[in-house]
């Protein structure tokens, strides 16, 4: 995986370039020791490093206005950070760039219960804009399996999902507002209180924008009324076709649940040692179904999911039956990478595909698993069809990582061929910049790159994400 | 005078008309099925480029609530089609005929193009929020996809969320594709009489604060309307649960008859009653506790407010003023923006809209990277040349009131 060349004169400047933000930000907002930096020198796809020029933390958007406006007009690159923990390489450093890093920003501004929404500083973590409404009975919906983590700019960046966006849909569609500053320094107010506002949906195209566009340092996001309560079930079954049968079959009946998940045999042993859920170990997949609503509504929810799984024979069920037995449940589904990563190394795809395409898609899968040497096993959000293959193999045997990704990236060709996409929720990053041209045209790309010129027209934010290099270059040669 | 007419039969066929009328510095105006061509500020074309023939249903999976579709199919077909399956679009568009006294049919297209999102939009989210996909030609010609037909993707920018609501402004749709949710058993809705706006949103806040998954929250001719669906045995006890909720408001009566119910929120939705009367209609989207604070706020500064409906809980003020005049737009205009709020002109005569500008003012800066983008998707102004145009006389919008 290439990044763009750094620029010499660039790196030349460093001692100026640092000097110049210390005399714009506080002393302990700019980070420039290279041990200091190793911090931030990748993010959860460790695969990829690169020690930055520098690092720094402004407690404002003020500040944010005013670093950046210096850094553009020495342009310099910024590679915008939440808490790192995207697994796409989305804030991957460049070597001539500065990590403007949101941590500090970390301020929860307003809560207005009686309009459902709630304004943060960007830094805040998600699980911390649940954690700011409980108490009243709210909570913020999407929930990305590394909710304690993640921040808000970082879920804003790649319109991050969850395990429940089967029916609360994903951050776009929970985020009500943001402020931005553009490179240039500008400030920005998209969106807010008032919903729909008129004119170009710019909300709509900088929430998965990657950091590109601008960094967001505040967000007015929707919250909810907790539902009254919440149970999952589990079934196993002796096939995946089968498991793939019975979802479609509780879709068509018209039951939504709140959550539909897929395991199959190597996750749910992974998982099972790992949480001790209570998984069935002898089943090939799993589904766990979660429905919402007062005790005697789940009841009745409950009732015709298990009269529509009957149907498929499944070789085990089990409701749950306290808070605890739900809290394993989940426990088990959310620890899913943990535990893998006790096992092997991995790598966690995560393409999507049309929900009827999951028996062949996981037969094709099988049969490159078995080309490539490499066990895989799958998680899948099976109510809106998000893969997550995780690719086994050790990564100190020469030229494994090599391996991995080419497996990768046939899985995820596979994705776009039954008509699906690369990424359902982690974004593109690096990770999947190279495959761009597998999903998109030319001309599809071009039109996203204009949108990049319109913001940033120098290209200095997030340098080396989501477009493949050659075509950045061809697109700014042919705007040149 | 009537403007040329042209329908092409296919995306290509289109692309080519696009190109042509670039390099010539043609204007099209672009129509669906024509019925919302009084929304936006009113457009200077050369020809009127139709969609209707770019009709059909490509794909449709009930199994996974997908469906994708040509721009110019008739939306009563998509309804019918999917009521066969028991699924809807989750989002209630909008039919904007009555508003404008339109004929014809509304299109997938035209939907898409001005986000129209009804009731269920705090439920399930606008037109752009359950858009998963979209086929589209630029100002060049050049034909463009984004999104797909899955209802989880982050790969590459939404531009599906910059095309809704985009007005046909940055291209032509030719095919869109949608997330879907089933048709409810059950459909209940509480009426509580004779509150005033301020009660009544009172006990719309209450509902929409509570655990019971309201799907329609609005005031109406004295009337506060709260609606639930779902599975029978789920929708009777939210509405027992509801009710006693709402008790200390007002004595809930409990409306089933769901072909009653549904006739109350289509009027609603297409805003029926403010319709039916002459005089400027305005749509205003404000925190939805703002709302009846804006309508009296308007009283004091004079305006003749002859109806109103709240609809999004109070967050969507719909208005009908006794005479379109400069002066009504600057108090609407400005009231809104001191609330964080934004006010279109919905229905007016044109040279009012013209004057006003139909759509809220933006703050320099968005406008200016707005403008940037109509710049790079139609370097050539093709289309609608005038639909999203700011006022053309500067009417003073401050804070101040």
């Amino acid at each position: 995986m290439d990044m763009p060349e750094p620029s010499a004169r660039l790196m030349a400047r460093k001692d100026r370039i640092v000097a110049g933000l210390r005399t714009i930000l506080p002393a302990d907002a700019v980070i420039d020791d290279p041990i200091e930096t190793r911090a931030y020198e990748c993010d959860a796809l460790t695969a990829y490093r690169c020690p930055p020029l520098a690092v720094i933390l402004p407690r404002s958007t003020d500040e944010v206005a005013a670093a950046l406006r210096f850094l553009h007009d020495e342009g310099v690159p910024v590679v915008p950070r939440g808490s790192g923990t995207s697994l796409a390489g989305g804030a991957l450093p460049v070597a001539d760039g500065v990590v403007l890093s949101v941590a500090r920003l970390n301020q929860v501004l307003e809560i207005d219960l009686p309009n459902r929404l709630v304004r943060v500083q960007s830094g805040v973590t998600n699980l911390s804009v649940t954690g700011a409404v409980e108490g009243e009975g709210f909570f913020y919906a999407p929930d990305p399996s590394s909710q304690l983590a993640c921040a808000i700019a970082g879920n804003v960046a790649m319109n991050s999902g969850g395990a429940h966006c089967l029916k609360y849909g994903v951050t776009t569609n929970n985020l009500m507002g943001v402020t931005l500053v553009t490179m240039s320094g500008q400030v920005i107010t998209l969106g807010g209180p008032a919903l729909d506002a008129p004119g170009l949906d710019l909300l709509g195209v900088v929430c998965g924008s990657e950091g590109m566009l601008g960094v967001v340092t505040e967000a007015t996001l929707r919250v909810l009324a907790r539902p009254e309560g919440a149970r999952p079930i589990l079934f196993g079954f002796e096939s995946s076709e089968v498991a793939g049968a019975c979802v479609a079959d509780i879709i068509r009946e018209g039951v939504i649940p709140v959550a539909l998940e897929f395991m199959d045999g190597p996750a749910i042993r992974a998982c099972e040692a790992f949480a001790r859920a209570g998984y069935p170990l002898n089943a090939t997949a799993l589904l766990i179904v979660e429905v919402e609503g007062s005790a005697a509504e789940i009841d009745d929810q409950l009732a015709r999911i298990k009269a529509i799984a009957a149907r498929h024979n499944p070789i085990a069920q089990r409701e749950s039956a306290s808070e605890a037995e739900s809290k394993a449940i989940w426990l088990g589904r959310k620890s899913a990478f943990g535990a893998m990563g006790q096992i092997a190394d991995y790598i966690c795809l995560d393409g999507t595909i049309p929900i009827g395409a999951l028996p062949e898609v996981l037969r094709r899968i099988g049969e490159m698993s078995a080309r490539y040497g490499l066990d895989v096993a799958n998680i899948f959000h099976a109510g809106d069809g998000n893969m997550h293959p995780l690719i086994l193999f050790d990564a100190n045997a020469p030229g494994s990582l090599e391996k991995v990704e080419a497996f990768g990236a046939e899985i995820l060709t596979l994705c776009v061929e039954v008509g699906g996409c690369l990424s359902g929720e982690h974004g593109v990053g690096v990770e999947k910049r190279d495959l761009m041209g597998v999903q998109f045209t030319p001309a599809d790309m071009a039109a996203q790159m204009a949108v990049k010129d319109v913001f940033d027209p120098a290209w200095l934010l997030n340098p080396g994400k989501v477009f493949p290099l050659d075509a950045v270059a061809a697109h700014r040669r042919a705007a040149a | 005078m009537s403007l040329p007419r042209l329908r092409p039969a296919t995306e290509a066929e289109l692309a080519e008309i696009v190109a042509t009328a670039a390099a010539r510095g043609q204007r099209l105006c672009i129509a669906g099925g024509g019925t919302r061509a009084g929304l936006g500020s009113p457009v200077t074309a050369d020809a009127v480029l139709e969609t209707g023939a770019l009709n059909g249903i490509k794909l449709y999976e009930p199994a996974a609530l997908t469906l994708v579709a040509g721009a110019g199919t008739r939306l009563s077909e998509i309804a019918q089609t999917l009521a066969a399956e028991g699924q809807r679009l989750p989002f209630e568009p909008m039919d904007h005929r009555s508003l404008y006294g339109t004929e014809g049919e509304p299109t997938l297209g035209g939907m898409v193009a001005t986000n129209a999102s009804g009731p269920r939009r705090i439920q399930a989210g606008a037109c752009r929020d359950s858009l998963i996909g979209l086929r589209f030609v630029d100002g060049r010609g050049r034909v463009i996809a984004n999104g797909g037909r899955v209802m989880k993707n982050v790969t590459g920018y939404d531009l599906v969320k910059l095309m809704a609501g985009s007005h046909g402004t940055l291209g032509v749709l030719t095919e869109v594709a949608f997330k879907l949710l089933p048709l409810p058993e059950t459909t209940v809705t509480l009426i509580l009489h004779g509150l005033n706006e301020v009660a009544g949103v009172a006990a719309l806040t209450a509902a929409l604060g509570s655990p019971y998954d309201v799907s329609g929250a609005a005031y109406a001719g004295a009337r506060t309307l709260v609606r639930i669906e779902g599975f029978a045995a789920s929708v009777a006890h939210r509405a027992s649960a509801l009710a006693a909720l709402l008790r200390p408001h007002a004595a809930a009566e409990v409306l089933n008859d769901t072909s009653e119910a549904a006739e109350i929120w289509s009027a609603i939705a297409d805003l029926r009653s403010l319709a039916a009367r002459p005089g400027p209609i305005w749509r205003v989207s404000l925190r939805p506790s703002d709302g009846p604070r804006f309508l009296s706020a308007l009283r004091r500064h004079g305006v003749e407010v002859t109806e109103a409906v709240l609809d999004w809980g109070g967050g969507l003020v719909s208005l009908r003023v006794s005479a379109g005049s400069e002066a009504d737009g600057a108090a609407i205009r400005t009231e809104a923006t001191a609330m964080s709020g934004h006010a279109t002109l919905l229905r007016a005569p044109d040279d009012l809209r013209a004057q006003l500008g139909a759509f809220h003012p933006e703050p320099a800066p968005v406008a200016a990277l707005s403008a940037g983008l109509r710049a790079r998707f139609d370097p050539c102004g093709v289309f609608n040349p005038g639909r999203m145009a700011p006022a053309r006389l500067t009417v003073p919008i401050t804070a101040e009131v």
